[in-house]
């Protein structure tokens, strides 16, 4: 009876998930990984359509005369940009300009906005509200969400929604049906591929699930955990909450806190927009100053690192899934920043990391060194500092 | 050295005095501890009232157990085991009778629950707590800390004291001012910010009070809300545990590391007077007409015995006796431990079977479905009365260490606020029928087959906390957790670092910094002053 939430997809998912293999996301249990190993899920992302239950994500109804000002007040974009049928990616701060949490914004039409974030939002949001005319409802539990990757996935919507998704832009969305259900469909996702998001009732989700999954049959769809969705995002230079950066909320000192800029979030920052926002003047000031961090790519060199494994007789190895670890970032005998996500890149053949570099050192280019565990030794290897993402597909937006 | 010659005397066998003597005798002293009970363990003990069902007679949850004790002594290694209590359920009143609250040792467990009941508390919730465990975090250090003279400062300078404290200039301004806010609020002012619903407020509010004299509505209990943030077990805060064996095994364990460590413990053996020679303690006389002898003496009784009754006043300054004479003990709370044929079932959420996998059971179960409720079993009390409805914090110890008990059988610890110490009329057997009254006929409300499982019952007013444990005025805390009474206030301002007024003579327990629970705290921190002092 006391148990984590599952999701709609339960009835679907736990007949699939022999390893039992679960992971707790905001609430929910999820599915870690179908499989014992995550290759095949990896790659149903990179080459073929992978299914994945995304339900968890925070969902909210922003709704009302004020709701673009609501959202202009609390987020760093210009929300008078975002057009209906529109979806922006965006980050929102304290009044100190540091991350609380980032999620995405769909205008489904002039008044009405779908708000998702990673952390529960509707206290932070209420506050910002006060004043406006303005409803906000949480729809977590009511919204279903599969996200849909992969160079197959719109090949495979086009058999099952009655309206062709090819007209579908990045960072769009369109109102749809699939046998006769209404769903909304936005070309959004957290793997860097070509990818939808559909969301349902959650009264329809088995039967959502069942049409892709039936439809999929002859394109190689696969139902996919958050594990190897976790390998696929860091490649696509995605951050997560809590493990790439610390939301204010739960930082306990100062130093655990990031701002967008830190973040490399620089583009969703829209200081030229009217009006007040929470945590502009910090982040103009930042801006005029500079920033003493930055989130950048590492690439390990695979000669370096090959060679301090040679040196105890060991070939190259490489945790076959991304390690949610810190590991110190040197320059010379200097911890110049630290990895937060490392990961094997099975496209790329390299062993790559998210991480948070100290001014100067965040300079693409910049020869650094990751502490690596070689026989229960640390050791650094050697590494480049280069820009994200590390993979972006053509079809990505194409 | 003859038979009766100490490098230190403890007076007083609580679980304080067992901690000074273990890491004295640590040190390599030779110390001896001297209890008036037949057992040690003072307020910490599990005794067997009516025989196979083990009470955990009055302490019952552990959470303030200072780590750094547990290393320090090896506890573990002699017996200690902090079992987990996962849960608190809340049974709901009013409109929502026969619906609960429950939180959980998981966070998305709680807020799941709570958002069954409010959104907006579930997200009020994932702030509340942060914010709470940051300003105990940021205070904790200070109860480490021995505090300056603050000789010179009133009480309402506490927020500059803090300021100029090295520790505290780390502190950010926000943190500075949220402590300063829970130090002077009301827990039902901080919780009315908050929260929505009745019984989370309730059931937060009443930590706010347990072991004062106060109400929700009484300022200055925001503060003691935050001390019960402070627990600790494995480093993780805010986790309550249970001890296997009851408080007794804490005691136990603590007994048994300071026996390996050499110490003596000599029980039946009832301090009447600390002796004094050329103005410092030399050693103590007991009831029963023995002397031993010894150039340090550490009180761990209550401040009032310590101070007023083993040493004439004349060798203390005469300030410094009127503030003990005025240092509030009041006590408040009583216990009723119950042995159970079976357990009670709960019409909130009620089991089939025998309960065995209850999940309500095998945490705390909180009477308090309201501030108003609370406020109102103060109201009683205020007036010299036992609360008809009183707050009830209860667990079942059987659940949790099943050595509690017959296999099959249950025992129930059940912490009851209020009962004044004062009672109008005074106590008696009459009057300790009625306290226990009041608890079934509560407990009767949420579970109604109460009284049928019930096989005995002992009823502990403060008055007989007095008498059993010996602890003056029957206050769970030998001193009410006041502001004016915490900190570097504790016992007295000036007398702060666990030295007195009269040369050798020491005092390490509940009543001295940095306060009650089952904490240790004092006893070490005073055992430490003790050797620096070196006085051999
Ligand atoms: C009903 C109740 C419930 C409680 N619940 C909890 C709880 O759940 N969790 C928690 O952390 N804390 C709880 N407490 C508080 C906690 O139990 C006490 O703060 C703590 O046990 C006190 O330890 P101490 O060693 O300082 O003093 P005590 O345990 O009081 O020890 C003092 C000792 O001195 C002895 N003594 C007194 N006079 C003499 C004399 N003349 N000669 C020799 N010996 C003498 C006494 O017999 C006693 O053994 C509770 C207390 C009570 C009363």
């Amino acid at each position: 009876m006391f148990q984590l939430k599952t999701t709609p997809f339960h009835e679907r998912t736990s007949k699939l998930c022999l390893p039992q293999n679960w992971r707790r996301w905001a609430g929910y249990l999820v599915v870690g990984s179908y499989d014992l190993t995550l290759d095949r899920e990896y790659w149903a992302i990179r080459n073929s359509a992978a299914l994945i239950d995304v339900t968890p994500l925070m969902k909210y109804m922003i709704t009302g005369k004020d709701a673009s000002r609501l959202l202009n007040r609390v987020v760093t974009r210009d929300m008078d940009k975002l057009k209906v049928g529109q979806v922006y990616y965006t980050g929102w701060c304290d009044d100190e300009g540091k991350m609380i949490d980032d999620g995405t914004i769909s205008r489904l039409d002039e008044t009405t906005y779908r708000m998702t974030s990673a952390d529960p939002s509707l206290r932070w949001l209420s506050m910002n509200a006060v004043g406006l005319d303005v409803e906000i409802t949480e729809v977590t539990d009511e919204v279903a969400a599969l996200s849909f990757q992969g160079p197959n996935s719109r090949k495979v919507l086009n058999k099952v929604a009655d309206d062709p998704v090819d007209g579908l832009k990045y960072f769009r969305l369109m109102q749809n049906q699939v046998d006769g259900i209404p769903v909304t469909i936005s070309r959004t996702g957290y793997t860097g591929d070509l990818g939808f998001e559909i969301w349902m009732d959650a009264k329809d989700a088995l039967t959502i699930w069942d049409a892709l999954m039936d439809a999929g049959q002859d394109y190689g769809i696969t139902p996919v955990g958050i594990l190897a969705m976790d390998m696929a995002r860091v490649e696509a230079g995605l951050f997560m909450i809590e493990v790439d950066y610390t939301s204010t909320s739960h930082a306990w000192i100062e130093p655990q806190k990031s701002s967008p800029f830190e973040l490399g979030l620089d583009w969703t920052v829209a200081l030229d927009k009217q009006g007040y926002f929470v945590g502009r003047r910090a982040l103009e000031r930042e801006k005029r100053e500079g920033s003493a961090w930055k989130m950048m790519g590492l690439e390990v060199e695979w000669e370096g690192m090959e060679q301090l494994f040679k040196s105890v007789g060991l070939p190259p190895q490489i945790p076959g899934m991304a390690f949610r670890g810190s590991l110190p970032v040197m320059v010379g005998n200097i911890q110049v920043g630290y990895a937060s996500t490392s990961t094997w890149s099975p496209l790329l053949k390299k062993y790559i990391a998210l991480a948070h570099l100290q001014k100067p050192y965040y300079e693409v280019g910049t020869n650094v060194r990751m502490e690596i565990t070689v026989e229960h030794h640390r050791q650094h290897a050697p590494a480049k500092v280069v820009k994200l993402p590390f993979y972006e597909p053509e079809w990505k937006k194409k | 050295m003859t038979a009766n010659q100490y490098d230190a005397i403890i007076i007083g066998g609580g679980h304080n005095g067992l901690v000074a003597a273990a890491y004295l005798a640590r040190a390599g002293k030779k110390v001896v501890v001297l209890e008036r009970r037949h057992i040690v363990g003072g307020a910490a003990v599990t005794e067997e009232i009516f025989p196979g069902y083990k009470f955990t007679e009055f302490s019952y949850v552990v959470s303030l157990l200072r780590p750094e004790i547990i290393r320090d002594l090896e506890l573990p290694k002699h017996g200690l085991k902090i079992l987990p209590l996962p849960s608190t359920f809340t049974p709901m009143d009013g409109e929502r009778r026969g619906d609960y609250l429950a939180s959980w040792d998981d966070h998305d467990l709680t807020r799941r629950e709570l958002y069954r009941h409010s959104p907006k508390d579930a997200e009020a919730y994932d702030e509340y707590a942060p914010v709470m465990a940051r300003a105990a975090k940021a205070i904790k250090p200070i109860i480490n800390l021995i505090p300056p003279d603050p000789s010179s400062l009133h009480p309402r300078d506490l927020f500059n004291l803090l300021k100029v404290g090295q520790y505290a200039k780390s502190l950010s301004e926000k943190e500075l001012y949220t402590i300063a806010k829970l130090v002077t609020q009301s827990s039902a002012d901080l919780l009315e910010e908050w929260f929505e619903t009745d019984a989370l407020k309730g059931t937060k509010a009443a930590s706010g009070i347990i072991g004062t004299f106060l109400g929700p509505r009484s300022p200055g209990t925001a503060y003691v809300l935050l001390h019960h943030y402070m627990g600790e077990i494995d480093g993780a805060f805010r986790a309550w545990g249970f001890a296997k064996g009851g408080s007794g095994g804490v005691s136990g364990s603590i007994l048994n590391a300071a026996k390996a460590l050499g110490v003596e413990i000599r029980v039946n053996a009832s301090v009447k007077q600390v002796i004094v020679k050329n103005g410092r303690a030399v050693g103590v006389a007991l009831e029963n007409g023995d002397e031993l002898h010894s150039n340090v003496v550490m009180s761990a009784a209550d401040p009032k015995r310590t101070f007023l009754q083993f040493v004439e006043s004349r060798y203390f300054p005469e300030d410094f006796v009127t503030s003990i004479q005025n240092f509030r003990t009041r006590g408040s709370s009583g216990k009723v431990n119950i042995a159970l044929s079976e357990l009670p079932n709960f019409t909130a959420l009620p089991f089939e079977g025998k309960g065995a996998d209850s999940a309500l059971h095998r945490g705390a179960v909180s009477i308090s479905p309201s501030i108003d409720y609370i406020e109102r079993a103060y109201d009683d009390a205020k007036y010299g009365q036992i609360s008809k409805r009183p707050y009830l914090d209860m667990i079942f110890p059987s659940m949790i260490d099943p050595d509690m008990a017959p296999p099959g059988e249950h025992v129930l610890s059940c912490f009851v606020q209020y009962a004044p110490y004062d009672l109008e009329g005074g106590w008696n057997d009459e009057k300790r029928n009625e306290l226990g009254e009041a608890v079934i006929s509560t407990i009767e409300e949420y579970a109604p087959n109460i009284r049928k499982c019930i096989v005995g019952m002992q009823v502990i007013s403060p008055k007989d906390i007095e008498a059993i444990a010996g602890i003056t005025g029957g206050n769970i805390f030998h001193g009410e957790l006041l502001l004016h009474q915490i900190f570097f206030l504790r016992p007295v301002p000036q007398w702060v670092d666990f030295r007195t007024p009269l040369k050798g003579y020491y005092f390490g327990a509940s009543g001295a910094h940095p306060g009650g629970g089952v904490m240790g705290a004092a006893g070490m921190l005073a055992a430490k002053e003790i050797l620096k002092d070196g006085n051999w």
